[in-house]
């Protein structure tokens, strides 16, 4: 199956009941896949009248106590932006599916690309929390589509899951995982009654409890700075106490989203640091690199949002240099170069092909060590 | 005297509207409206988008989503789709439904979801500071017009009508009674029904464009509009100039969510087979 069946497969298996959408090259499939097999299950499918639509109508359903997805891809993602900045201060839990392909504007549309990894973290306007999460190949897909599930319904976040074209639409064979080897998380609901609530409540976790629409709570939604009640305030006090908390909230658990893999790293003088498809051709160069006899390894990241700064810096203390394969000019590189203090070096392109294993290949060997 | 303490959250009070605002007399207009339903309030979504109209959602007692501009009637359309049992209602201004929202209103209407929609339409963009809007008749001033609109106005009823609404009301903040009379039939209505209220901004609208305060404002209903069932047998002289208001129109289609269940359902019996 390819990355985008596999995607709109584990959404029905994370429990995603309503998905709302609009035609976009190269996501459409996910989209397609939902409007046949959404009515199967009990759920819904739209087809909105555009992407800004679609997003409001995922926290719309979600706020309902459905959890709810939509996907997309360059341009329709930054259509989505003022909305995933609500669900972000609203704190709805969604996902947002964008399939990269080459940009700014119409760009690529047919063509792989990793170049929304910044918009995915600053795409909306102000200080808000985000999740980004970007698997490899079409099992990752699979399971990070799940995970991203989880984040959001624990979190309270709009969770991007960055695909690209390459993972989007190849076609890999994979075997379902059985229930036991998956977690669903679902969205923590109050327990206290009505007359009590408080929908935006200061918790220990950082993460208000949550009350369905239409169950007897008759709470306030908003997008502007509220209190705890949900009602609107100036009150610098309060605001700054949501603001921060909005931003703590993932900041504290950053060390339990994060996950990555590390592969030849323990004596590594040259550390690939690679995500999404880039990745694949990553460990291709690097265990040719190796037979040749460089010291080099990966640190494969799954997660981009919250960004393995810490993770990294570790690992500049015994690694001197850092490549980082990306189809961008550098989006992450500069993170990692903030990361691990080290001038990270770049293997880019932007003309619409994948990074080759033998591109990657030949920075390792030139790279001054 | 009615009961609207039973439906307002009393501690948001008092509103942030200005003197001789409309928005209070829609307002009390949708609660009779509610009450005469017999709609439980745990069953009741009221859905915004921006501006002064909206803020309405923020004083009333039911589930309440306060959204960004233009937008409400499409955060509520997943809302509704999820959550089938609660009645949706929109409040929204002619700016926040017809300009930035102007998509997501013809095809809620194209698509007949079950919805009322009240538009307060003041003619400007009341919370910006007075803005020309989609509404403003040509010739009237705004701060972003101040030698007069250049632009033809949208007739938000005759919009609503093409674009495929099964019932479509107009009336004015002067028709207090008939308003909360069309806002509950609108209620009633199994689809997308769409009521426009003029309402008076005296701050915004009538003191730049001279046309005297909130008072002057609801005059200027009663002698510039007509009922629809008097329009049609009125003289050429009799229609001149005159806004037509009342049951603008109403007929049945089928409404989205009992036909996507539909579909649903036959294709849930397809797979099992």
């Amino acid at each position: 199956m390819t990355g985008n069946e596999a995607c709109a497969e584990a959404a029905l298996r994370a429990g995603m009941r309503f998905f709302a959408g609009y035609p976009i090259t190269p996501s459409t499939e996910i989209a397609e896949f939902l409007a046949r097999r959404l009515p199967e299950v009990g759920g819904t499918f739209i087809q909105m009248e555009d992407e800004i639509a679609s997003m409001a109508a995922i926290i719309g359903a979600s706020l309902a106590g459905v959890k709810s997805m939509t996907a997309t891809s360059g341009p329709g993602f930054s259509l989505m932006q003022e909305n995933i900045g609500y669900a972000a201060m609203a704190e709805v839990p969604c996902v947002v599916v964008n399939v990269q392909r080459g940009g700014p504007s119409t760009g690529l549309p047919t063509l792989p690309s990793q170049s929304d990894v910044m918009q995915a973290r600053w795409g909306t306007h102000g200080d808000h929390p985000v999740i980004a999460v970007v698997p490899s190949t079409v099992r990752e897909t699979y399971d990070w589509t799940i995970k991203a599930f989880n984040y959001a319904e624990r979190f309270r976040v709009p969770v991007i899951l960055l695909l690209d074209e390459i993972v989007a639409h190849i076609s890999e064979k994979i075997v379902y995982p059985a229930d036991e080897e998956i977690e669903v998380v679902n969205r923590e609901c109050t327990k206290k009654d009505p007359g009590s609530y408080q929908p935006y409540e200061s918790t220990d976790s950082d993460v208000p409890p949550f009350a369905e629409f239409g169950t007897g709570y008759r709470y306030h939604v908003t997008g502007l700075s509220h209190d705890e009640t949900g009602f609107p305030t100036n009150d610098p006090k309060k605001v700054d106490m949501l603001y921060r908390r909005l931003n703590r909230k993932i900041d504290r658990y950053q060390s339990e989203i994060i996950q990555y893999k590390t592969t030849f790293l323990d004596d590594a003088e040259i550390c690939v640091v690679a995500y999404g498809s880039s990745a694949r051709s990553a460990y291709r160069a690097v265990s040719e690199a190796r037979k040749q006899g460089y010291k080099v390894g990966i640190f494969h990241t799954f997660v981009l949002w919250p960004f393995p700064y810490e993770e990294l810096n570790r690992i500049a203390q015994q690694t001197r240099t850092f490549i980082v394969p990306e189809m961008n000019l550098g989006q992450i590189a500069h993170e990692v170069s903030c990361a691990t203090k080290k001038q990270a070096v770049g293997v880019n392109r932007v003309d619409g092909g994948l990074i080759t294993p033998d591109e990657i290949l030949e920075r390792i060997r030139d790279v001054p060590l | 005297m009615f009961p609207y303490e039973k439906y307002l959250r009393r501690n948001r009070l008092p509103h942030i509207w200005c003197t001789g605002c409309g928005c209070g007399i829609v307002l009390k207009a949708l609660l009779r409206a509610i009450e005469r339903s017999k709609i439980p309030k745990d069953n009741i979504a009221v859905v915004s988008g921006i501006g002064c109209s909206s803020r309405t959602p923020g004083y009333l007692d039911f589930n309440t989503l306060h959204t960004t501009h233009g937008r409400a009637i499409a955060f509520a359309t997943g809302l509704k789709l999820a959550k089938q049992k609660l009645k949706i209602i929109i409040v929204t201004g002619d700016g926040d439904a017809t300009a930035i929202g102007g998509n997501h209103f013809i095809h809620a209407a194209r698509r007949n979801l079950d919805m009322t929609v009240v538009i307060y339409n003041n003619y400007i963009y009341g919370m910006t500071g007075g803005q020309v809007s989609p509404t403003t008749p040509l010739g009237k001033r705004g701060t972003t017009a101040p030698h007069g609109t250049v632009e033809p106005s949208f007739d938000i009823a005759r919009l609503a009508i093409g674009a495929g609404a099964p019932f479509v009301a107009r009336t004015t903040c002067y028709h207090a009674v008939q308003l909360d009379k069309y806002i509950h039939k609108g209620i009633m209505k199994k689809g997308f029904s769409v009521v426009e209220v003029l309402t008076p901004c005296p701050t915004y609208y009538s003191r730049p464009n001279r046309l005297g305060n909130a008072p002057d404002m609801l005059e200027w209903y009663k002698n510039n509009t007509i009922q629809v069932e008097v329009e049609r047998r009125a003289s050429e002289e009799e229609k001149r100039n005159k806004i037509t208001i009342g049951i603008l129109h109403e007929i049945e289609r089928p409404e989205f969510c009992e036909v996507y269940q539909g579909l649903s359902e036959r294709v849930k019996k397809k797979s099992t087979e």
